[in-house]
């Protein structure tokens, strides 16, 4: 016998492994159907939330005459969000900024107790991915049916089906497509106009964008955005501990797995009989008993599938569950139970900032004024010198009125005892100390104020003034700081 | 110079059959989707092309099967444009200049027509806030050469001020100096009157005297002027080619005549008005 040193010797020189390609090409998966707790969860969720998404625009809202019966409506052609009795305006889109905010803090939290309870439940890819898995079902057959088809050449039989099925989908998509439009116009009438052809090119252009993204993503793409395109599973491992509750296959207890007869012992041997059902059902492939994957969206059918298993064979359900990181590695090592801390400083924290930003926009939305104003000063010219020597300002003033009903405000200055004002607006015009403004129901006022003073009293450059208004009817103040400017010295 | 088509070991990949000195080259194909959206591009430019302009030609282009026209596109858009307006444009033209100061809708809209219209015809000399310069009036004070009532306003911009227009605004200020009427010595003698109307020089007995006899038809006693001529008031502190001792010197020794273009040839009656209202409401409304 040779020497192993001298083996190496004689052998070819081997080649170095090629490196990895940088593209793997996608491997189908083909979710079987399964039933359970979790599916029956997953379902409510999807038909509450589908529910939600296509009947909420088609609620209506009595506001009085002139304005839109649409209870939710964003209407950016006259830049106005219409959600119950609340008007937003558009400079208040910081209620927007601060739901964001608020949505990432309750996703925060929600992952810290529940690990990818977004993902596995309410994300809008698993939903309608969801929905597209249960149309090719309903179509096509089940797992071994379809596997089967897809690899069947093109028959009459096939192209019927996979015509049927991409029309399902799209009939879905179009529907989710014109759904988002209604949110922006008139439900009722725009539905109509669509079928019509008297649609604006904005809202066929935002139909078709959303008919095909979601085509595309819930029929195609489906786990590919999970895995590839979405950047929350990037970072979740942030947010998630070892007390957060996620899907676990508890190895302690399953392995060694082996197939398993009827009458044969369950000793020395692991409860997993390597049914393979928890791979079938999963929606993005992934084996769970190969331990926490970044792949993994924590839908929990694997967990129904292991049920149902565990049942048949008449071992104890929960080879795979919701539990903690913590608590398994306690089983593992046989050491005392490890009970699930909801209430611990990370989802303290959590919980902290998603009441301090709440309370923030709670807050700011009670004192929302329904009388605002600004202030421009004209900038050329800077100021004007009267005939009698006067120096003079013009500045643009807007009051707004989000009320429904008009208001009547007082206009002040403050900074320049000695000041006249003139103005000029549609209905207003005059001079004096003070002037009354009337602005209509839900809309911006427009006036030209003129702020005089004497040329003794004029300031050498600028000087800060204040304009106030305050509504004759009581409640509503405003104020805006502008300069009055002078001749230099 | 292909050779021969051979399989790459290591890659497992098929060469182009190319070689250099030793050096072959893999035949690496871009993936499926991309030579199809390359085909697909091709298939658009074939379809755009017969279907839009396109194609220069040596006495024009390819007009293209839709017969579309950027230009064409324009004009449509314009005429829509002037479609929605009409309503407004109608009723600014059948209005008096009073009753669209007094409509909210109407001063509403001639505001907003009326500044584009000044920011497009009249800035050029009065100044984008219409705070004008030496020698083109400041529309934002509240001094008027020839008056700021808003029908004085439209009649300036109708017919415009010492042009060729048959009603426009006429009035010629004598070139004193050049023309030999007055002596340097007496130029400066009126100067020194005109400057004491605003408190700002000692007048002598002899500039007085001159200004009574050469000045006060137009300019009036105590040279409060006169709107109806367009003669400054020359006692307020509003000036219009500058109040220095130095610049009213010259504006007796050579005069000043003024010229504004009449604009009722160019613009329609709806945009005149307008800008008169616009004009109006900037200030210095009398």
């Amino acid at each position: 016998m040779a020497s192993p040193a001298r083996q190496a010797d004689r052998a070819p020189p081997r080649p170095p492994a090629p490196e990895p390609p940088l593209y793997a090409p996608r491997a189908r998966v083909y979710p079987r159907a399964i039933s359970g707790k979790w599916r029956q969860i997953k379902w409510a969720t999807l038909v509450v939330l589908l529910g939600l998404y296509y009947v909420v625009p088609w609620l209506r809202w009595d506001r009085g005459p002139g304005a839109p019966t649409q209870a939710i409506l964003i209407d950016l052609d006259h830049r106005r969000g219409w959600f119950f009795d609340v008007v937003i305006w558009p400079q208040e889109v910081y209620f927007v900024t601060g739901f964001l905010i608020l949505g990432a803090f309750g996703l925060f939290f929600a992952s810290s107790l529940f690990g990818r309870v977004w993902c596995g439940f309410t994300c809008p890819q698993t939903v309608w991915t969801d929905l597209f898995m249960w149309v090719e079902r309903m179509i096509e057959g089940d797992r071994n049916e379809r596997m089967r088809l897809d690899r069947q050449p093109m028959s009459a039989g096939k192209a019927i089906r996979k015509t049927l099925k991409h029309a399902a989908w799209l009939a879905i998509a179009a529907a989710t497509g014109g759904a988002w439009v209604f949110y922006y116009v008139d439900a009722p009438t725009t539905l109509v106009k669509i079928f019509r052809g008297e649609a604006s090119m904005e809202v066929y252009a935002f139909v078709g964008l959303f008919t095909a993204t979601t085509y595309v993503l819930a029929g195609w793409a489906r786990e590919q955005v999970c895995t590839y395109m979405c950047p929350w599973p990037r970072f979740q491992a942030a947010m998630l501990d070892e007390q957060s509750l996620i899907v676990t296959y508890q190895k302690w207890r399953g392995e060694p797995r082996g197939k398993h007869k009827a009458g044969d012992s369950w000793d020395g041997r692991g409860d997993c009989i390597d049914c393979n059902l928890c791979v079938a059902v999963c929606p993005t492939g992934i084996d769970i008993r190969d331990g926490q994957q970044i792949e993994c969206i924590g839908c929990g059918l694997c967990i129904d599938a292991c049920t149902q298993t565990m049942d048949k064979v008449g071992r104890p359900t929960g080879l795979i569950r919701w539990d903690t990181l913590a608590a398994q590695q306690a089983k593992e090592a046989r050491s005392a139970p490890v009970p699930w801390r909801p209430v611990r400083p990370r989802t303290l924290l959590y919980a902290g900032l998603l009441s301090v930003v709440a309370a923030i926009m709670l807050v700011v939305f009670a004192l929302r004024a329904d009388t605002e104003l600004t202030v421009q000063r004209d900038r050329n010219p800077n100021f004007v010198r009267l005939s009698n020597g006067d120096v003079r300002n013009s500045y643009a003033v807007k009051v707004l009125n989000k009320r429904r009903t008009p208001q009547h405000v007082r206009l002040e200055i403050d900074g320049l005892p000695s000041a006249q004002l003139g103005f000029v607006g549609a209905d207003v015009e005059g001079s004096g100390p003070t002037a009354t403004l009337s602005v209509q129901p839900d809309t911006v006022g427009t006036f030209r104020v003129f702020v005089t003073v004497p040329a003794s009293a004029a300031p050498a450059g600028a000087k800060p003034i204040t304009f106030t208004v305050r509504d004759e009817a009581g409640g509503g103040r405003a104020s805006h700081d502008a300069v009055f400017v002078g001749p230099g010295r | 110079m292909p050779t021969k088509i051979e399989k790459d070991t290591l890659s497992g990949q098929n060469t182009t059959g190319h070689e250099w000195d030793g050096v072959k080259e893999l035949n690496t194909p871009l993936p499926t989707w991309w030579v199809y959206t390359f085909y697909a591009c091709i298939a658009f430019a074939v379809v755009y092309c017969a279907l839009y302009p396109s194609w220069p030609w040596l006495t024009g282009h390819t007009q293209g099967l839709l017969g579309y026209s950027s230009r064409a596109e324009l004009r449509q858009e314009l005429s829509a444009q002037a479609k929605e307006r009409a309503s407004f444009v109608d009723r600014i033209r059948t209005a008096s200049l009073a009753d669209i100061r007094k409509d909210p809708e109407l001063f509403n809209f001639a505001m907003a027509g009326g500044r584009s219209a000044f920011q497009t015809n009249c800035m050029q000399c009065h100044g984008a806030g219409g705070g004008g310069s030496t020698g083109f009036p400041n529309l934002v004070d509240d001094d008027w050469i020839w008056g700021g009532s808003i029908d004085q306003i439209y009649a300036t911009i109708e017919h415009g001020i010492r042009n060729s227009d048959d009603k426009s605004r006429q009035s010629m200020m004598p070139r004193f100096g050049v023309d030999g009427l007055l002596t340097g010595a007496q130029v400066a003698a009126v100067t020194d009157y005109v400057l004491s109307l605003s408190g700002k020089a000692k007048a002598t007995p002899e500039g007085a005297k001159i200004f009574e006899e050469q000045c006060v038809a137009c300019h009036k006693t105590g040279g409060k002027g006169d709107q109806e001529l367009g003669a400054p008031n020359l006692s307020d502190g509003i000036w219009l080619y500058g109040g220095s001792r130095d610049a009213i010197y010259r504006s007796i020794f050579y005069a000043r005549n003024g010229s504004m273009p009449a604009w009722s040839g160019r613009l329609d009656e709806a945009t005149m008005k307008m800008l008169a209202v616009y004009v109006h409401s900037l200030g210095g409304a009398r």
